[in-house]
């Protein structure tokens, strides 16, 4: 995983509460066996006039020119600022593929849906929570100032606006190390294999009817 | 940390493998439940990384998402579709995970087949790339929806890595009144609270509504906890979930039933746990519920007028958004809806007791012509023997429905049964965002029941004035 420490990037105001991850990326595009090519349909049902299918080249499909990813400059923009219970729906994982392949490292919200965020750092993308009152002064700012860009310090956990103001965030220590790294989930908990085995045997003992 | 422990704290605790010092943990997990649409990319990584299974036997798959529900006996039209149940079938093939395919009596949707076979016990921490394995819960199983990187995780080391959830308690005081189902309730349970209302929680339901409920009920109600915001849902032991477990294909038998017994009824939250957040329901007073907008919590009551986005400033925006994609306007009675189609089946309404209540209902009648298509799809290719050994396809027939072969279907339209753009529909499935179950769709979630009688009336009805 690409590890996250500092970014700073065009921040894309997406005004909309309970964002859901069929929204995210539609189900036609889950067929895939592949990681990648999820991008050109982030947001597909919205940033498009009309319907995708899968394996098709977005580049001559009718764009929506009123979204706001389809606008100059928030088709580069690297942070998305959106409303409560972002990512809500199913489990994809498809969802954070998508945002990180059209190039967004940071999602700022009052709130994520569990699984969603969770998702978000097992993919270097940083999910940041903050009040409902700053997340509505953000909007304000963001919108008053086209293209504003923002920057975010993992470690510091510190959010510094355009105009140089600062917030502070916080983030899981458990979440923060890996994210900081880069590290490979798999790899940290396999360094603890005796420990699930000794655990795996006793459960063999306890409860034999679960390893029939 | 002997007393007043919930049955979340239990379940966690059994499983704990490591504790670590940043607050997260290492939990094992005893089953993991497969399909062929979260799993593909897991597999490969694993190979990528010349890792293998951890534990073969706890794994059980099936395809569900992409199966068509017709022509089953011809190879998968889609392309796409059927690359991706293929590569399931190499996968399980390759490692020795058992899989019922595509044409196996058992296939069905992940979390039909699970309890059905007995391959969802108590007691267990069961995961799925699904945020529907929540269902699971209604065992008293610590079972929860993961993403494709905890596939993986959980594929190469048995466990998963988490920090533990706080405790939520959903009371459901008095009785569902005849033709209210459990559906009704979470529906009116996520009205109430909110599709965020659970997010951070494990949610255990409980009362004496709840001990009411056959475990197919019990299962409608956890299987919908995700839409309420919360990865688990949990209903704690007692008879109904012995009775049904036993017997099973993977359920314990002999000593071992006896021991597991003895354990799983120890599966209940201690009279004095300690929930750090708390909502009554009374199940009395409720009426069967539909929802009117994009979001599980865009819910009325039958007989109640479609709410006015100006009495709630909040909400104001999302609801006038919902109404536009919806075509419907505040005051409206969801009685003055025709729905074009009608889906009865998904993860939280496919299993035989639905059936034979959408059955019930439209016995001796026959579809609205103002209904386009009224799909019928059963949860497993064993629920669908049952129906039809009881007779229950003939009375869909008869009443002009169409009976298909089991799958997700219509519940996200990732296969060939979709809605057309601006179609209502009502159905017994669980989410009802913009474009769930086709392009420009629009859902109307509700019981099988209440589905039923709105393909025979041609409109929402209550269907409690309608039997
Ligand atoms: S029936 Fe619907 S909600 Fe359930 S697993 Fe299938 S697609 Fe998901």
């Amino acid at each position: 995983m690409q590890a996250f420490t500092t970014l700073t990037g065009i921040v894309a105001p997406l005004d909309r509460a309970n964002v859901d991850t069929d929204q995210i990326i539609p189900k036609q595009f889950l067929k895939s066996i592949a990681r990648t090519g999820f991008g050109q349909n982030l947001f597909d049902e919205w940033r498009y006039l009309d319907e995708g299918q899968p394996g098709e080249d977005c580049s001559n499909r009718p764009k929506n020119p009123a979204f706001i990813l389809n606008q100059s400059p928030y088709d580069q923009a690297q942070i998305l600022l959106t409303r409560r219970n972002f990512g809500c729906g199913s489990s994809r994982e498809h969802a954070p593929w998508a945002l990180l392949e059209f190039g967004f490292r940071c999602v700022i919200a009052p709130s994520f849906a569990d699984i969603f965020y969770n998702n978000c750092f097992k993919n270097g993308i940083l999910p940041i929570i903050l009040s409902e009152a700053q997340i509505e002064s953000l909007f304000q700012q963001v919108l008053a100032c086209k293209g504003e860009k923002f920057s975010v310090d993992l470690d510091k956990q510190i959010l510094t606006m355009g105009v140089g103001d600062q917030l502070s965030f916080s983030v899981d220590s458990f979440y923060k190390e890996r994210l900081l790294k880069g590290l490979d989930d798999i790899g940290v908990t396999l360094e603890q294999a005796d420990a699930i085995r000794f655990y795996e045997n006793k459960r063999k003992q306890e409860r034999p009817w679960l390893f029939q | 940390m002997t007393s007043g422990q919930t049955l979340y704290d239990k379940l966690w605790n059994e499983h704990l493998v490591v504790q670590r010092g940043d607050g997260s943990a290492l939990i094992y997990i005893d089953r993991h439940l497969l399909h062929e649409v979260t799993s593909p990319q897991a597999f490969s990584g694993l190979k990528l990384a010349g890792r293998k299974p951890w534990r073969i036997d706890a794994n059980l798959a099936t395809p569900d998402h992409n199966v068509p529900t017709q022509d089953r006996d011809k190879p998968i039209v889609d392309e796409i579709s059927r690359i991706q149940v293929q590569t399931l079938d190499e996968n399980c093939a390759e490692w020795g995970i058992t899989e019922f395919k595509m044409n196996d009596i058992r296939q069905g949707i992940v979390h039909v087949i699970g309890p059905e076979q007995g391959a969802t016990l108590p007691g267990m921490t069961i995961v799925c790339g699904d945020s529907h394995t929540a269902t699971h819960g209604a065992f008293a199983a610590l079972a929860q929806g993961i993403g494709t990187s905890e596939v993986e995780h959980v594929l190469a080391t048995q466990c998963l890595s988490q920090q533990k959830m706080k405790n939520y308690l959903v009371k459901v005081k008095g009785h569902l009144q005849p033709g209210v189902y459990s559906k009704d309730l979470i529906l009116a349970i996520i009205g109430k609270i909110g599709t965020a209302g659970g997010n951070g929680y494990a949610m255990e339901f409980a009362g004496e509504a709840i001990s009411d409920l056959s475990m197919e009920a019990r299962m409608t109600l956890c299987n919908m906890a995700i839409e309420a915001g919360a990865r688990v849902g949990l209903i704690a032991v007692d008879d109904k979930t012995i009775e049904y477990v036993k017997g099973r294909p993977f359920a314990p038998q002999g000593e071992q039933w006896i021991a597991a017994e003895k354990y799983w009824r120890t599966l209940v939250s201690d009279a004095h746990a300690v929930f750090d957040c708390v909502v009554e329901i009374n199940a009395s007073e409720l009426i069967p519920q539909v929802s009117w907008g994009t979001s599980p919590e865009m819910v009325v009551a039958i007989n109640a007028r479609l709410p006015d986005p100006s009495d709630c400033a909040e909400k104001a925006e999302s609801w006038q958004r919902a109404y536009d994609y919806m075509g419907l306007k505040p005051g409206m009675s969801m009685n003055d809806v025709t729905p074009d189609r009608v889906f009865i089946g998904s993860c939280t309404n496919s299993r035989i007791e639905d059936l034979r209540i959408a059955a019930s209902v439209i016995k001796g009648r026959k579809k609205s012509p103002q209904v386009k298509q009224v799909l019928v799809v059963p949860g497993s290719g064993l629920v669908k023997q049952q129906a039809e050994a009881e007779g229950l396809d003939k009375i869909f027939i008869a009443a002009d429905f169409e009976w298909r072969e089991p799958g997700c279907s219509m519940c996200l339209a990732m296969n060939a049964d979709r809605l057309q753009d601006k179609e209502h529909c009502a159905s017994t499935s669980n989410r009802n965002f913009e474009g769930r179950q086709g392009y420009g769709g629009r859902t109307h979630l509700v019981s099988p029941a209440m589905a039923a009688a709105a393909a025979i009336a041609g409109k929402f009805v209550d269907v409690r004035e309608f039997i």
